[in-house]
């Protein structure tokens, strides 16, 4: 039984010190507007405020604290700002909004739901792309000596090169042989999953011990035999665990891939959000996004539980 | 089961030399190995860590393949014994597949061979009477006792029917209580399916309890220095342990481990 009262204490602290630091983050902008408003502040202008400490600003200033958690376009805004944008953008404009599912009959543009859907399908696609090159190679270097030693360093370099750097040159490269929309996005999002799962089934299908190997040659096993009836059963257990991670870093491969592209995403959305100081928005579509991680993982948890049920329960 | 059938070599050894390259240099795992097996025999190999009883087995499986010397097993190499599937392996551990049920490991080596599904449900289902494991069929591995896996695995090297049992040391992590039991039960085991088996331990008392014929062996280089063959009737209830005869032998193979400890 999992007590409940540590982790609420723990998610109370979080929100205690995120409010906190909105203060600090935003008492310049918030005693400018007051200035404006015709309030006394201290110091009276924006030039000597300018170089003072932003503590300094919120201990002289106690009775502007309240506005530091209000703003329009806050540096920082506090979880509450966040949470009403998250509800705004998806729950409201779908509802309200003359886009909105309720009036258009789809997916508004505008909100955050559709843009969680394409990130979703790319990394969906991206992830499958990745998992299933990964344990074909995981099992080519399994059988291999040639391809361990001609394949992995390839592996650990291409994780090496910044992904950042890499989507643009991949999204430019596959748009000129005519690919666009979904793939190159999800393309990215293999390139970064791929690897998690090479690493993760080596190690599971070098799982099983040498006797049972040498049972299985006592036997005469064909390798394919060895392979199905052997090692894939063994790595189940390493598999799940590199997925997990793997499905993790395939929605970051999304993001990113959407960055340089104007199809739309939670990678779009974030960037639109910057370029328009549009802080709650990016904040809005950052915890979508870990929701999404989140609500991934643990299908693959859920699959997880499942076959290991149907393997016997033991392990 | 004929009486006295006229005896017929399986196995023959001749002037097998094994030797490890290792780090350290090279290790003499068996030197100058000659025995003959005849179909039926009971053979125990015994003798201290080192001394290549484990090495033997695994060089009449094909596990290994000797630096010099013959072997023939039914008159054909090792490895093409492997392949017409001669060998029922039994390690120390059980070594199920703790994602199959004690029938599914029982079925593997069938399924692998090609059996057709009924024949493999038949043969799962005499194996563990065989073993007395009936009813077990749908257990998973963790379900049983250490005693009761080894007697699966036992089951699994005895499903698809090859002619030589290879057991290494399979009692060895078991305590001696399910040791004395599962002796008497191999014994029985091996009257009633006539296998010829070839038998690692570390126990005396186990050695001499089940063997026709006790393989003393030595350490470096591992070698043969006694092959006593057993006087003892062919039916043997535990307490023969306490005659005069089963003394005497375990003295013999006594003497035999300490004449190879003082090379």
């Amino acid at each position: 039984m999992i007590r409940a009262g540590p982790i609420l204490a723990m998610l109370l602290a979080v929100f205690a010190l995120w409010y906190a630091a909105a203060v600090p983050m935003n008492i310049r902008e918030v005693l400018t507007e007051a200035e404006r408003a015709g309030a006394a502040v201290t110091p009276a202008t924006a030039v000597e405020r300018r170089d003072a400490n932003a503590l300094g600003l919120v201990l002289a200033n106690p009775g502007q604290i309240s506005g530091t958690w209000a703003q329009d376009r806050p540096r920082l805004p506090a979880p509450h700002q966040v949470a009403g944008e998250l509800w705004q953008s998806t729950v409201m404009e779908e509802i309200e909004g003359r886009r909105g599912l309720l009036n258009s009959g789809s997916l508004s543009n505008r909100g955050l739901l559709l843009h969680a859907w394409i990130t979703l399908s790319a990394t969906a696609l991206g992830f499958l792309i990745g998992a299933g090159a990964g344990i074909l190679l995981a099992i080519g270097i399994v059988h291999s000596k040639t391809m361990e030693k001609s394949v992995m360093p390839w592996a650990i370099v291409s994780q090496t090169v910044p992904i950042v750097a890499l989507a643009p040159m991949i999204v430019v490269v596959l748009y000129s042989v005519g690919l666009q929309g979904l793939l190159p996005k999800a393309v990215i999002s293999a390139y970064l999953s791929f690897f998690p799962v090479v690493v993760g089934m080596v190690k599971g299908l070098r799982a099983p011990d040498a006797m049972q190997t040498d049972l299985m040659r006592t036997w005469d096993a064909s390798g394919w035999q060895v392979l199905t009836r052997l090692r894939l059963p063994a790595s189940m257990p390493y598999l799940f665990a590199s997925l997990k991670i793997a499905v993790a870093a395939a929605l970051v491969g999304a993001i990113v891939g959407e960055l340089p592209v104007q199809g739309g995403g939670l990678g779009a959305r974030m960037l639109a959000g910057s370029y328009y100081g549009q802080t709650a928005q990016i904040w809005a579509a950052l915890f979508l996004a870990a929701a999404l991680a989140a609500v991934l993982v643990a299908a693959i948890g859920g699959a997880q539980r499942l076959a290991l049920r149907r393997m016997g329960g033991a392990a | 089961m004929m009486n006295a059938p006229i005896p017929q070599t399986v196995i023959s050894a001749r002037g097998i030399d094994l030797t490890f390259e290792t780090a350290d240099g090279p290790v003499h795992a068996l030197k100058g190995v000659d025995l003959d097996i005849a179909k039926g025999e009971f053979v125990s190999f015994i003798g201290p860590s080192g001394c290549g009883k484990t090495t033997f087995l695994r060089v009449v499986a094909a596990l290994e393949r000797p630096t010099a010397g013959e072997v023939s097993v039914n008159g054909l190499s090792p490895d093409e014994a492997r392949r017409a599937r001669a060998y029922g392996y039994v390690f120390q551990a059980a070594g199920l597949y703790p994602w199959r049920t004690i029938g599914g490991n029982i079925a593997l080596p069938l399924e692998i061979m090609g059996f057709a599904k009924a024949e493999r449900a038949r043969r799962v289902r005499e194996v563990l009477e065989l073993v007395e494991l009936g009813g077990f069929e749908k257990k998973y591995p963790w379900q049983l006792s250490g005693g009761m896996q080894q007697r699966a695995s036992i089951a699994r090297a005895l499903a698809f029917d090859a002619d030589i049992l290879l057991m290494d040391e399979p009692f060895g992590a078991l305590d001696e209580i399910v040791r004395d039991r599962l002796n008497e039960e191999l014994l029985k085991l091996w009257a009633r399916t006539g296998k010829t088996t070839l038998f690692v331990t570390h126990s005396i008392p186990e050695a001499v309890y089940l063997s026709t014929k006790i393989v003393v062996m030595s350490p470096r280089p591992g070698r043969i220095t006694d092959v006593i063959d057993s006087p003892l009737p062919r039916e043997r209830p535990l307490d023969i342990r306490d005659s005069r005869e089963f003394i005497e032998i375990a003295h013999r193979v006594r003497e035999g481990l300490r004449a190879g400890h003082e090379d």
